[in-house]
């Protein structure tokens, strides 16, 4: 795809590429906001199954938490030219978020294990979809992960403004959905 | 492009841009013209914003003219219950059903689905897509001053997934279970249960389909329009010197932006509640004699969803024919448009509330009724707004040297639409009134004359104005005329009368009335309606011919700004090629309205401010 070809008059302190990524990430984050809102009108018609968030979904957190962490170090290895951090941290970051999913998968078969199936009560099924919506993000961060150890071994180490953007760009949607998943934690822990 | 190879003549525009524009070196680099080198490239997946501008417009064209004929075969089963329709029957197959006596007869599951198709398919197919798709594209990179859109790429792919949506929904029409019929806005259970109704099963799904890839497209769109208007302005052109054609398409982008994916979220709990067996919005539900499984849902749920895009929709709509209204008004009336910052901050504030209103199409869900007292509060407070936007067209109007062309008739007619249209949602805005209103006429004159045919009229005085930029020629004027006072006449023959019947208590989505003593007194109301319902697309047939026959037969333009406008569109050559501007990008030096200024007829907004120039923007 061609860089962007209107850049016009170049006063611009953001580039138009990472703010259309904001721009997006509002979008995602409303979708998100209707699900919780969704929470919270449901949960006062009554008829709510309480029950015990599976602490496996807070071992999660720690995931997706170090995976920003590791993600951000990569970062700052690329740009300073320290080529085996920011490969291997790229490939921690890469198998974090792989794991993330897994601990997902995981979570959702504990809670079946605990009773709460897809089907039994709506403050259940929030789970399962929200988590789902959520998971489906990381897999499309995943993608783009991918992209980038592409990039960050078959290239040779060069810190050119097109591979800074792009990084930039992996790393603004990574560290955002990861906030997602705290939102939604934050939600998932104080509702039920 | 053969048009760039040939020098046009140099006129005051180009020494103007040539000294004050901004040089970004555009030409320069071999990639400019990459993505125009063959046909396709060209015309079908093209990244120009010009030609998905077009593309927009004439998909949309093609969904109005599939939505209103829709439209009216339903208007003769109202206004003609005992009518053969068998001639019919070519056309519709099996939806036609003949009796013994050889009489054909609209099957009620296809007036429904026709209801239901001829709804969505205008909201978003035709006045969202259509209208903002075609004028953001067009105006945004020209107005401002840019050479296309912040990402060409991602354009090309907000067109194609409309497309997508469309081919999707088209295909539906032809089910033999027949397409959703439901009504628009798809409520559970009979959205969410395929044994509801005939149309609730594949047709349902093909529907729901649909319209994620259209909010997909709206979103890649809306990204796109933000961005391109906070990042890609010209030297010189800072928010308020922008036109409010650019303010209207940028607040609907952020609508958008903010609204449709809470639509997403509730089409996907939707979809699970049809297809995975969980109940976000199915509670104890007996269907064909039977309990389901589906145990504590609440579809109340889903209306919450549902309108907060709704309600936000229907300003996605009205804003970008608002933002062009103001455009042709100011420039076929040769005078600045009145309070121009008031405008802008009614199109915000008008933005800003349509987000806390939607519950005022749920009055009579079972609301609770002190909170609806909040709902009604906000709705009413939309009327300042409004109120404030009306008062500048018509004092933009008032004293002014008014062209009267088909594009400022068109831009008058939606002022006369947006206040009839608008008076009686203050009617309905009240939650005490809307008792007796709701689900009546009463609510299908409202919203047909405020945001269907005044969002109509927007968009043709649009489509009149910038025909010439789009094509390089001119629509014939008699048959816009002619057009106009059709369209004008001919929507209120239609829409007029059903106020009377909706005060009346006559509710909408009725198949057939005559069976009811309350109502047979307006049978000749009915087809009275329905007579003017054809008369009108008779009048719409007469804009197609002329748009197509304008596209290669129409007058030619000679000068490059042939309304005497002041904003940067009218500074391209008559036929612009990729990139917009051959040279440099136009600088701007004040803001969009200066017309009839110090005895000058309008001043381009490339010229710079002169000394001793009064008041400068």
């Amino acid at each position: 795809m061609e860089a962007v070809v209107a850049s016009a008059y170049g006063r611009n302190k953001i580039h138009p590429q990472k703010f259309a990524l904001w721009v997006a990430c509002a979008g995602i984050l409303m979708m998100f906001a209707a699900f919780t809102s969704a929470i919270i009108v449901r949960q006062a018609a009554g008829n709510w199954l309480e029950f015990r968030l599976p602490d496996i979904f807070y071992v999660n957190t720690v995931v997706i938490l170090l995976s920003s962490f590791s993600l951000h170090t990569s970062y700052l290895a690329f740009k300073n030219g320290r080529t085996s951090l920011y490969r291997g941290m790229l490939a921690v970051t890469f198998a974090l978020g792989a794991a993330f999913v897994v601990l997902q998968y995981l979570g959702w078969q504990m809670l079946a294990g605990i009773g709460i199936e897809l089907t039994t009560n709506p403050s259940g099924s929030f789970i399962y979809v929200i988590s789902g919506v959520h998971a489906a993000h990381i897999l499309g961060g995943l993608g783009a992960l991918t992209l980038a150890m592409l990039h960050a071994f078959l290239l040779p180490h060069k810190v050119t403004p097109a591979r800074k953007l792009r990084f930039e760009l992996t790393l603004t949607y990574w560290h955002f959905v990861d906030f997602l998943w705290l939102y939604l934690l934050f939600f998932f822990t104080m509702l039920y | 492009m053969a048009n760039t190879a040939i020098k046009p003549v140099v006129t005051e525009e180009d020494l103007l841009i040539e000294e004050y524009g901004y040089d970004d070196h555009f030409h320069e680099h071999h990639h400019g013209d990459k993505y125009q080198s063959n046909f396709i490239t060209t015309y079908i997946f093209s990244q120009d914003h010009k030609i998905i501008a077009k593309q927009f417009l004439i998909t949309g064209m093609f969904w109005a003219v599939i939505g209103a004929l829709m439209s009216l075969v339903f208007r003769l089963q109202l206004g003609f219950p005992e009518e053969n329709m068998a001639w019919l029957r070519p056309v519709l197959g099996k939806w036609i059903t003949i009796n013994d006596a050889g009489i054909g007869t609209l099957a009620p599951e296809f007036y429904y689905a026709l209801v239901t198709m001829h709804g969505t398919i205008l909201v978003f197919f035709v006045l969202t897509a259509g209208l903002s798709g075609t004028f953001s594209n067009l105006l945004i990179p020209l107005q401002i001053g840019a050479r296309d859109m912040a990402s060409p790429f991602l354009n090309m792919l907000s067109y194609w997934f409309f497309f997508l949506a469309g081919l999707v929904m088209f295909f539906s029409l032809f089910l033999s279970t027949g397409p959703f019929s439901g009504g628009w806005t798809a409520y559970p259970p009979l959205s969410a249960l395929p044994q509801a109704s005939s149309g609730s099963g594949a047709g349902m799904t093909l529907w729901i389909l649909s319209l994620v890839f259209f909010v997909v497209s709206v979103l890649l769109g809306g990204i796109n329009y933000i961005t391109t208007v906070l990042n890609l302005r010209t030297k010189g052109m800072s928010m308020w010197r922008l036109p409010l054609t650019i303010w209207a398409f940028f607040v609907t982008a952020i609508l958008g932006l903010l609204s449709f994916p809470v639509l997403v979220s509730g089409f996907l709990l939707l979809m699970f509640d049809r297809s995975m067996g969980t109940s976000f919005y199915l509670s104890e539900i007996f269907i064909g004699g039977q309990a389901l499984d589906h145990v504590g849902g609440s579809p109340i749920l889903y209306q919450h969803l549902f309108w907060f895009l709704g309600h936000p929709e229907v300003y996605i709509i009205i804003l970008p024919a608002m933002g062009l209204v103001s455009e042709v008004l100011s420039v076929h009336s040769r005078k600045p448009i009145f309070g121009y910052r008031a405008m802008v901050y009614s199109i915000l504030a008008i933005g800003f509330l349509s987000f806390i209103v939607w519950a005022h199409h749920m009055f009579m869900s079972g609301v609770n009724p002190f909170i609806s007292n909040f709902f009604v509060i906000f709705t009413l407070i939309i009327a300042v707004p409004s109120a404030v936007k009306v008062f500048n067209w018509i004092a933009t109007l008032y004293g002014g040297n008014i062209r009267f062309n088909s594009a400022s008739l068109f831009a008058i007619g939606f002022v006369s639409m947006f206040i009839s249209g608008g008076l009686t949602g203050i009617f309905l805005g009240n939650s005490a009134i809307d008792i007796q209103l709701h689900d009546t006429y009463f609510v299908v004159a409202h919203f047909h004359i405020v945001m269907g045919v005044a969002a109509f009229f927007g968009m043709f005085a649009g489509i009149y104005n910038w025909f010439p930029k789009m094509y390089g020629r001119f629509m014939n004027e008699t048959l816009g005329r002619l057009h106009f006072w059709g369209t004008l006449i001919g929507a209120y023959a239609v829409f007029w009368p059903m106020h009377y019947l909706g005060m009346s208590g006559v509710p909408r989505r009725y198949y057939r009335f005559d069976s009811f003593e309350a109502f047979g007194q307006f049978a000749t109301m009915n087809q009275f309606i329905t007579i003017a319902a054809i008369a009108t697309f008779a009048f719409q047939v007469i804009f197609v011919v002329n748009f197509f026959y304008s596209i290669w037969k129409g007058r030619k333009m000679t000068t490059r700004n042939p309304w005497g406008a002041t904003t940067l569109e009218w500074t391209t050559p008559i036929n612009p090629g990729h990139g917009n501007w051959p040279g440099k990008i136009p600088a701007v030096q004040r803001w969009a309205y200066d017309y009839g200024k110090d005895g000058k007829e309008f001043i381009p907004q490339i010229k710079p401010v002169e000394e001793g120039e009064s008041e400068a923007h």
